[in-house]
């Protein structure tokens, strides 16, 4: 059976391109940049390139990227590292929707202090401008609000916030996870101060991130140990991992446009026609500020888990904000921020494209989707025939 | 991805009995959408007294729908009182076990199962109405019905009371009650005791104390209040003197008195001291902060 992959938002496939460029660095050129031999020295030239290809994408200067683990660990290290850079200033700003990757981290600031303040979201899942406005202070130390939301595809003014937070003397960080690659960037031209990208999430291997800092914003690095990443990034460097999403970067740049408008396409018919075929749904997020790959679909009455499953039957991969795909007992925190009603939240399926999907994968979700929420509505007891 | 047996997945598949009986005999339905499950389950009895006909109607996962068919399937044949004394551990052994976090379910068949018979033998007038007080606000669950889950499934730890009835799993502001419940039960079989509750014996200095009371409000306080859409912030210690200050909800609500006086008062001279007294710091509560809705 063929695999069906919409579920990007989750992980992405390796390009085939990317493979191939890092392939010798595990048997041949497998050197340790830092060493003084030419054998291990001349991987740092791949390195450099890498943070080129890196900055061109983002279009800001390459001693501007940083080099981590995973998106995780780039919000993490923003978070933590502006924070102890910046120590008189005890209040931080974020929403109620982010990724837990960085709502965990300022949770636990509050247990160290500091004053966590999490603005709203609209039933669009839309920011409050005003809010934020009202919010900022001269206790403000740092911002940090998501790009682009995961589940829902929401797409935040973040030039906009950027600059109103920077203009009052705050720190503005953004976990731009999963809308690099799929959203122009101009770093050069913005007024963010720190930016987390992860590879995985744009074909380049598990196993990378980039925390972009802007020139001359203070930050105490996360890990301690080495000169690499000129002492902001110790630990040797995942060197295929680096060099992959470098190549990726690239291969983003070169076709941004032109894919992600192919995307939308196959995106909208999907959302269209399942809309059409499938009655009480609703799709939840701004349709007009939207990640161009993603849908967020709630089918009333039913249970996210159930439909997971007998999608999993034809092969297709997706994925829901039920409480049972979680592990936990509670709904996605961010459809619940949205004010969605539980008998939405519950049954909420996620489909995330990428330029890897075919109109032909679309129609065959088209096809295997109805009858499956048919029956499922047919065991349901809040359904009356 | 959860681990499912083969025979759940089949009954998941290929549920057995899906729909209602007509002119049913008894009817149970418990659960509800904002729980994230719920079943209605009905049967007929034959001449003999023994379930003819059973059928259900579920709203959940794969391991809800598939729990109600297998229990559907199970207790055709049974006379009541047969019925009545199946446990939620047979309908799980009978699908070949279920997954920790899905326990719940198989609760779920029974309580349907019982909900039913009681709605029988009341004539199908009388509405199940579950005994005890209510423990966990968040997913309703009470105090008998915790103590059922534990006795029967021979649980030691909050965490499996959790999978087995959802107590325990929204906000988490009931796990100490819940602790206390299983203690009650199984005694000495609870060896480790996981929340910490370091009331220390001896004079605190002003350091250790002022600590001991921050930890206290992370770790005892402060998750209750956050699942209503409040949070507390600790503004100074000034002797025995504890000033605090509420946020969001807990800011506008009508109860803070009670809230400040009954929570934050109690936990704290529960594990920190017993001089403790709390005073709001009604400055800093003027101004709006966290979590407006």
């Amino acid at each position: 059976m063929k695999t069906v992959y919409f579920d990007n938002n989750a992980t992405t496939k390796v390009a085939e391109e990317v493979l191939e460029e890092i392939r010798p660095l595990f048997c041949e050129l497998y050197g340790n940049p830092s060493s003084m031999h030419t054998f291990g020295g001349q991987i740092g030239r791949r390195i450099r390139q890498a943070r080129e290809q890196v900055a061109d994408l983002l279009g800001c200067d390459p001693s501007e990227i940083v080099f981590t683990g995973c998106g995780t660990e780039s919000d993490n290290t923003a978070i933590k590292g502006a924070l102890a850079a910046a120590p008189n200033r005890r209040t931080v700003i974020t929403t109620r929707v982010e990724h837990p990757a960085v709502l965990a981290v300022c949770r636990e600031l509050e247990n160290h202090g500091y004053t966590v303040i999490e603005l709203n979201v609209d039933r669009q899942g839309r920011l409050d401008m005003a809010e934020l406005e009202e919010q900022l202070d001269d206790d403000t130390v740092l911002v940090t609000i998501m790009y682009a939301n995961n589940e829902t595809g929401v797409v935040f003014p973040i030039e906009n916030i950027a600059e109103l937070v920077t203009s009052k003397g705050a720190i503005f960080h953004t976990d731009a996870v999963q809308a690099v690659g799929k959203i122009p960037l101009n770093l050069s031209k913005s007024n963010i101060d720190l930016l987390s990208l992860s590879g995985h999430k744009l074909h380049a291997p598990k196993g990378v991130g980039v925390l972009y800092v802007r020139k001359g914003t203070r930050l105490s690095p996360f890990m301690l140990g080495g000169h690499q990443e000129a002492g902001r990034r110790a630990g040797t460097e995942n060197v295929p991992g680096i060099v992959g999403l470098g190549k990726a970067c690239e291969l983003a740049a070169e076709n941004l446009e032109a894919e992600n408008s192919k995307v939308k396409a196959l995106r909208d018919k999907l959302e269209k026609k399942i809309l059409q075929k499938c009655p009480d749904c609703r799709i939840n997020g701004d349709p007009d500020n939207r990640l161009p790959n993603t849908t967020n679909i709630s089918f009333e009455y039913i249970e996210g888990e159930a439909i997971l499953l007998m999608l999993d039957k034809y092969g297709i991969c997706a994925s829901s904000g039920s409480a049972c795909t979680s592990g936990s007992l509670e709904p996605s925190h961010v459809l619940r921020a949205m004010g969605v009603p539980f008998t939405a939240a519950h049954g909420s399926i996620r489909f995330s494209l990428s330029r890897y999907n075919t109109e032909e994968e679309v129609d065959y979700t088209i096809e295997k989707l109805p009858p499956i929420i048919n029956q499922l509505r047919e065991l349901s007891p809040f359904v009356m025939k | 991805m959860w681990e499912y047996t083969e025979k759940l997945k089949d009954h998941f598949f290929n549920p057995r009995n899906v729909g209602e009986v007509e002119n049913p005999d008894g009817i149970g339905e418990v659960g509800s959408l904002a729980c994230g499950d719920a079943l209605k389950l009905t049967f007929k009895l034959d001449k003999k007294g023994k379930i003819a006909e059973a059928k259900f109607k579920t709203f959940g996962c794969a391991s809800a729908i598939g729990t109600s068919s297998v229990l559907t399937e199970m207790i055709k044949g049974l006379t009541l009182d047969e019925a009545a004394k199946l446990t939620n551990k047979d309908i799980a052994d009978y699908l070949g076990g279920l997954p920790e976090q899905k326990m719940h379910c198989s609760v779920m068949g029974r309580e349907a199962l019982e909900a039913a018979i009681e709605n029988y033998q009341g004539g199908g007038k009388k509405k199940h109405e579950l005994g005890g007080t209510v423990v966990c606000t968040c997913f309703g669950v009470t105090d008998k019905e915790i103590e059922r889950v534990v006795i029967e499934n021979d649980l030691t730890t909050v965490e499996e009371v959790t999978n087995y009835c959802k107590a325990g799993g929204g906000c988490g502001g009931c796990q100490g009650e819940i602790e206390k419940i299983i203690e009650k039960i199984q005694g000495d079989k609870v060896k480790e005791v996981s929340v910490p509750a370091p009331r220390r014996t001896g004079k605190l200095t002003n350091i250790q104390k002022i600590q001991l009371i921050q930890q206290t409000i992370n770790e005892q306080i402060r998750p209750a209040l956050r699942a209503h859409g409040g949070n507390i912030e600790l503004i100074d210690v000034e002797g025995d003197k504890v000033i605090v200050a509420f946020r969001g909800m807990c800011a506008q609500c009508k109860l803070t008195e009670f809230t400040m006086k009954d929570v934050v008062e109690a936990k704290l001279r529960e594990f920190v001291s017993k001089e403790l007294f709390v005073e709001e710091d009604k400055e800093s509560a003027q101004e709006p902060h966290n979590h407006r809705e």
